[in-house]
């Protein structure tokens, strides 16, 4: 009897996980001319539509540029957070990793309004630019907090023993603890990646007139066309993210650094 | 092994932030010998090796290494090999690579490398290994990976961080004897650090034993065994008793006091016994049997006396003591270890 409920919970979990997705699938391939559900008919047509929007496609270019190249950043300056903070007893490291992590709580509309007003408009930085500034940030924590979960398991005398052996600190660096913490730092590449991928509030800020990331560019897109390319367009997305994140589990095992 | 110094502390102050764990340490070590730094944890034994590695700067005080000094030399650039407590191997290299990692910071030629590792890899007995990872290898062989990886680039100095402290038993004593051996074949000076007297017995041609910072005796083995210089050193090397001696009484810590079974010289300031020492069955003394433990040859017996416990050990083909018994016991001074003022 209690193991029937308990799979009748589990089930109703699962749908309620899914269900949204499984509909907004089934309204893309409608064949009508207006967002709906049920669908009017069965078509391919609206994901092909997709690939014709011009804002889409410039937008997609720009998220994806934008989502490599914050997350790249956002490694290059994490990597040697997480590292300081995992070697040295720093004085306030524990208060600088609480820090770090603040965006993570921080609700991100909090730090996209933050953003624009202290740091975009007195430095007058341009779309592009800012977006990167405001992707960075909100990936460092991210970097960090992945980066130092592998830190975590691997010893630190590996450096003084390659020392010894007459390596410097910086070769000790790149040739004991890089090679060790590589899928460490795919995971958080990954993590990041889809992050800003994904990213709406901070990303609505920021962006302008003509240039924009693809989920602000696909809710603009709504406000004036109501037809099924966006139900079509979001479970594209949605397949995408979800081949990343199955990929580096089964690669990396991505749930151990998360 | 010439007579000279080959490796000197002189003065040596260390420490971490600020608080010093070694203080003004003089120890002067010479080519080919094997010195084995013995004392309980915190006693500073290892941070003095890693002084001597260059892993710590030294407050104060100076290393010379075959005449030169060495003080402010980077670590990696002192070329002495150091084998970890937790072996240190490159969980992500081969065996292989793992031996090769210094040849290549050397840039050695290919041929020689392969060559050089492979004698490295074969005198260690992992023929065969070279292409598995530290993790696919039992604590002994990865031992003996993180010892050829030391000894391949012939360092000057092998200092060793109580690396047999991982291995149970049985491998402890066999590669005791292996690397014995080994430095006899490579006759390589070796500063061997461990907290294990019997260890340190058997592999050492001097012992330095080290409490609280400071060198309490050195010596060879011999010497530190049978004739202790202080009360600590005496405890330390199996001498479980250790009593103070005034005014013709045998003192113990607790104020309790006995007299002398026999008269000593004046300047004996303690009196050491072993527990095979211990008279049982006769003398001047009595106590109360507390337990006893069989060990195969012999039995063990814990005996509360006025001095408070005290530790005995006799033939096991003797006629047993029960415990609760009250046996009557000695502590002749003749077979006690006199440690002088």
């Amino acid at each position: 009897m209690s193991s029937r409920m308990g799979g009748l919970m589990l089930a109703l979990v699962f749908l309620f996980l899914i269900g949204p997705f499984l509909i907004i699938i089934a309204a893309g391939m409608s064949a009508g001319e207006t967002l709906a559900f049920p669908p009017q008919g069965l078509s391919l047509r609206w994901f092909w539509a997709v690939f014709e929007v011009e804002s889409f496609r410039a937008s997609f270019v720009l998220s994806i540029v934008l989502a490599v190249g914050a997350t790249l950043l956002a490694l290059v300056l994490g990597v040697p957070v997480a590292y300081a903070l995992a070697r040295y007893p720093l004085p306030g490291g524990e208060a600088m990793r609480t820090l770090l992590t603040s965006p993570v709580i921080v609700p991100a509309i909090i730090v996209g309004l933050a953003l624009l007003r202290y740091v975009v408009i007195p430095l007058d930085l341009g779309i592009v630019p800012a977006l990167f500034v405001a992707h960075t940030a909100l990936l460092v924590p991210y970097a960090v907090r992945v980066v130092s979960a592998s830190l975590a398991n691997l010893r630190s005398d590996i450096e003084e023993a390659a020392v010894l052996l007459g390596a410097n600190r910086v070769q000790a660096f790149f040739l004991t603890v890089l090679p060790n913490i590589r899928n460490g730092i795919l995971a958080a590449f990954i993590l990041g990646f889809v992050t800003s991928f994904n990213q709406v509030p901070v990303s609505l800020f920021l962006t302008g007139p003509g240039v924009s990331t693809l989920p602000i560019q696909m809710l603009w897109y709504m406000e004036f066309t109501y037809d099924p390319s966006i139900a079509a367009l979001s479970a594209l997305l949605a397949l995408m993210s979800m081949a990343i994140v199955l990929l580096a589990e089964r690669f990396l095992g991505l749930s151990r650094y998360v | 092994m010439s007579d000279a110094a080959f490796l000197d502390l002189a003065g040596m102050t260390l420490g971490y932030d600020g608080k010093a764990a070694v203080e003004s340490l003089d120890l002067a070590i010479k080519e080919g010998e094997l010195v084995a730094l013995l004392g309980p944890s915190g006693c500073g034994k290892t941070t003095t090796m890693r002084a001597i590695a260059g892993l710590l700067q030294p407050m104060g005080g100076r290393i010379t290494l075959g005449g030169r000094d060495i003080t402010s030399l980077p670590a990696n650039r002192r070329n002495i090999g150091l084998v970890f407590q937790s072996y240190a191997l490159f969980p992500h290299l081969s065996v292989f690579e793992n031996v090769a990692f210094g040849l290549r910071r050397q840039r050695t030629p290919k041929d020689e490398l392969e060559r050089r590792v492979a004698g490295a890899v074969a005198m260690v007995g992992l023929t065969g290994f070279e292409r598995r990872l530290p993790k696919e290898l039992s604590g002994g062989q990865q031992q003996r990976v993180a010892l050829a990886r030391a000894v391949v680039v012939r360092p000057r100095l092998l200092l060793l961080d109580e690396p047999l402290s991982n291995l149970d038993a049985r491998l402890r004593l066999e590669m005791r004897t292996e690397l014995r051996r080994l430095q006899r074949e490579l006759g390589i000076t070796m500063v061997y650090v461990t907290h294990d007297q019997e260890e340190a017995l058997a592999l050492a041609d001097r012992i330095v034993v080290m409490r609280d910072g400071k060198i309490e005796q050195m010596g060879p083995p011999e010497a530190i065994y049978e004739t202790p210089a202080t009360d600590f050193v005496a405890r330390f090397v199996g001498f479980e008793n250790v009593f103070e001696v005034r005014d013709g009484q045998l003192r113990a810590g607790n104020g309790a006091a006995l007299p002398l079974q026999a008269p000593v010289d004046g300047d004996t300031a303690w009196l050491a016994w072993r527990p095979h020492a211990v008279e049982l069955g006769q003398g001047p003394y009595e106590g109360r049997v507390r337990g006893t433990s069989y060990l195969g040859q012999s039995v063990e017996y814990l005996i509360e006396s006025a001095l408070g416990p005290i530790k005995a050990e006799a033939p096991a083909a003797l006629p047993r003591h029960e415990a609760g018994r009250t046996v009557a016991f000695g502590l002749p001074p003749a077979a006690a270890a006199a440690i002088t003022r």
